[in-house]
């Protein structure tokens, strides 16, 4: 069930360059929230017609509360980093199918996120009961680290950054390679060219791979048809070659998805 | 208080719609709103075959709305007939389906088949801004117009609503074309043809470089073409561009719309269709109005 409501900030902080951590405290929203899904957050100012697309970072589900982490990319993600606690902000959610959390249960995972694409996999990650050792996150940032020690606490945390200022040299797969790592399933989120080199990767190695997708937004509930992507076969919802990010996914087969 | 009325015999319970291709076929926005409350739904565009649509980025926000060029993906008619019609037939609401084609025997073939079906009224969409072939390339010649109205009404079972594109340089000659065509009534305005450039990528923000824009950035413009063709033809207007509060729903009505349709809106907002029904009750219990029909083109 998909809920529209007024959210308050409990706290807002900046994590690492223009990327933003921020607590609210939901009434059902957080109770209902999966890892992989996101929500919908609305500018206050009429000029700004469409709901921003946010993933979900962490989800305390019995005290009603997310965490999201974003980028500021324009006016809107600009105007939501300067709320502070107790300012409120409406909130659609939970939107999107999430990452197939049962799947993964007792399997030895590949968590990968790259840059804005690395909040959703705390999330996941936090998730997954079993063996900490079992749970592989293999994270590619620009530069500056955001999250690693909240990813380093619910797994082995593997960085990348392009210059080379932590972790390796490189992106996620180098990570992967250097340190000689391997697995039995994939959650991805990141960038369209990482997650292309995951899939020919898992693909490589017959593993099952999930990638959350991206794409320009307006309605957010698989109405308006603004988000969709190529499937590789007809979908059976629209009858064509396209599924929608926003209702069908974000969380794809990798397999069912042209990258 | 009496918000009932009439498009071409058709009694909707209150004048609100839902905007073509805002909407889905309802089923999405059934979990905020119950379509039983709706005057009617229009559904998205529907084609004889199923259509994949334009490239993405399809969407694109502009100061006080924006750009689609979503390009009528469809699944055909054939999935709409079995899946999305039972569908809104569980709900006590007007069923409006909206209808797209690359030729005339296109927009034929897809009302010819919807005869048989349970639907209430018609809307051709003569106007997309979206497609190369069809759409509104039959929308902005009044001879097309008429043409294409004519031959959709020898077919057609139901009462036919001609939905207008305010890309022309006089909205009222093309109404006069569709009135002359046999339609039932109108529909207007389709969204505006517009263009955003990202500036610091360089880049077209929409695959399809242009787009047709909607939200509250157009109404004005929408309020003028109604009042402008209410004055022109005889039959009923359903009135759309950039509603998102009850008093921009009145705008329409007193400028001469029977109906309105609530279309970007639904985006910012997913209740918006239900909160303007209130609204316009409020207004009426406020103002003392007995029925919503004296209401209609008050302003002129």
């Amino acid at each position: 069930m998909k809920i529209k409501e007024t959210c308050t900030v409990i706290i807002q902080e900046r994590i690492a360059g223009d990327v933003y951590s921020l607590w609210l405290q939901t009434e059902k929203i957080a109770s209902q929230a999966r890892p992989g899904q996101f929500v919908s957050l609305y500018s206050s100012d009429g000029r700004r017609l469409l709901p921003r697309p946010i993933s979900l970072c962490e989800i305390d589900g019995a005290r009603g509360r997310l965490r999201l982490v974003y980028r500021v990319v324009g006016k809107g993600t600009k105007e939501f980093s300067g709320l502070s606690r107790g300012d409120t902000l409406d909130v659609l959610g939970p939107l999107g199918n999430g990452f197939p959390m049962e799947e993964a249960a007792g399997k030895k995972i590949f968590l990968i996120g790259g840059g804005i694409g690395i909040p959703p996999m705390l999330a996941a990650a936090q998730a997954l009961a079993g063996n900490k050792e079992d749970r592989l996150l293999v994270m590619g940032y620009r530069d500056e680290l955001f999250l690693d020690k909240e990813l380093a606490a619910s797994g082995n945390l593997y960085v990348a950054t392009e210059d080379g200022s932590a972790g390796v040299k490189g992106n996620v797969l180098d990570a992967i390679r250097r340190h000689g790592l391997a697995a039995d399933m994939i959650f991805a989120c990141g960038p369209r060219p990482m997650l292309r080199a995951v899939h020919e990767y898992a693909v490589d190695r017959n593993i099952t791979c999930y990638i959350s997708m991206e794409e320009r937004m307006a309605c957010g509930v698989g109405a308006c048809l603004g988000c969709v992507c190529n499937s590789t076969k007809v979908d059976d919802h629209s009858r064509v070659h396209n599924k929608r990010v926003c209702k069908d996914g974000p969380v794809f087969l990798s397999t069912e998805v042209e990258l | 208080m009496n918000t009932k009325v009439q498009i071409a015999g058709v009694e909707l319970k209150n004048p609100v719609m839902t905007a073509s291709g805002t909407f889905g076929s309802g089923e999405e926005y059934s979990e905020f709103v119950d379509l039983g409350r709706l005057g009617a739904v229009v559904t998205k565009g529907v084609a004889s075959v199923p259509w994949p649509g334009n490239p993405t980025p399809r969407v694109a926000e502009t100061y006080g709305g924006m750009l689609n060029a979503i390009g009528l993906q469809n699944p055909g008619i054939d999935v709409f007939c079995s899946r999305d019609i039972p569908f809104l037939r569980q709900y006590d609401t007007k069923i409006v389906v909206n209808v797209c084609g690359r030729s005339k025997e296109d927009y034929c073939e897809v009302v010819e088949r919807l005869g048989h079906e349970p639907v209430d009224l018609l809307e051709i969409n003569i106007s997309c801004p979206n497609v190369k072939e069809g759409g509104i390339a039959f929308g902005q010649d009044p001879k097309a117009v008429e043409e294409i109205t004519s031959a959709v009404k020898r077919v057609a079972r139901q009462p036919v609503i001609m939905k207008l594109s305010p890309n022309v340089t006089d909205i009222a000659e093309m109404a006069r074309a569709a009135e002359a065509g046999g339609a039932d009534a109108l529909s207007l305005i389709n969204t505006l043809t517009g263009m955003k450039i990202d500036v610091e990528r360089r880049v077209f923000a929409l695959a399809n470089k242009t787009g047709g824009l909607s939200g509250p950035a157009i109404r004005p413009v929408a309020v003028r073409m109604v009042y402008q063709t209410a004055q022109a033809v005889g039959i009923p207007i359903i009135g759309m561009g950039g509603i998102a509060t009850a008093e921009d729903a009145l705008e329409f009505i007193l400028a001469g719309a029977t109906a309105v349709a609530v279309g970007s809106a639904n985006f910012r907002n997913p209740g918006a269709t239900v909160e303007i029904i209130e609204g316009i009750e409020d207004y009426m219990a406020r103002h003392g109005v007995e029925d919503l029909g004296t209401l209609i083109g008050a302003v002129h």
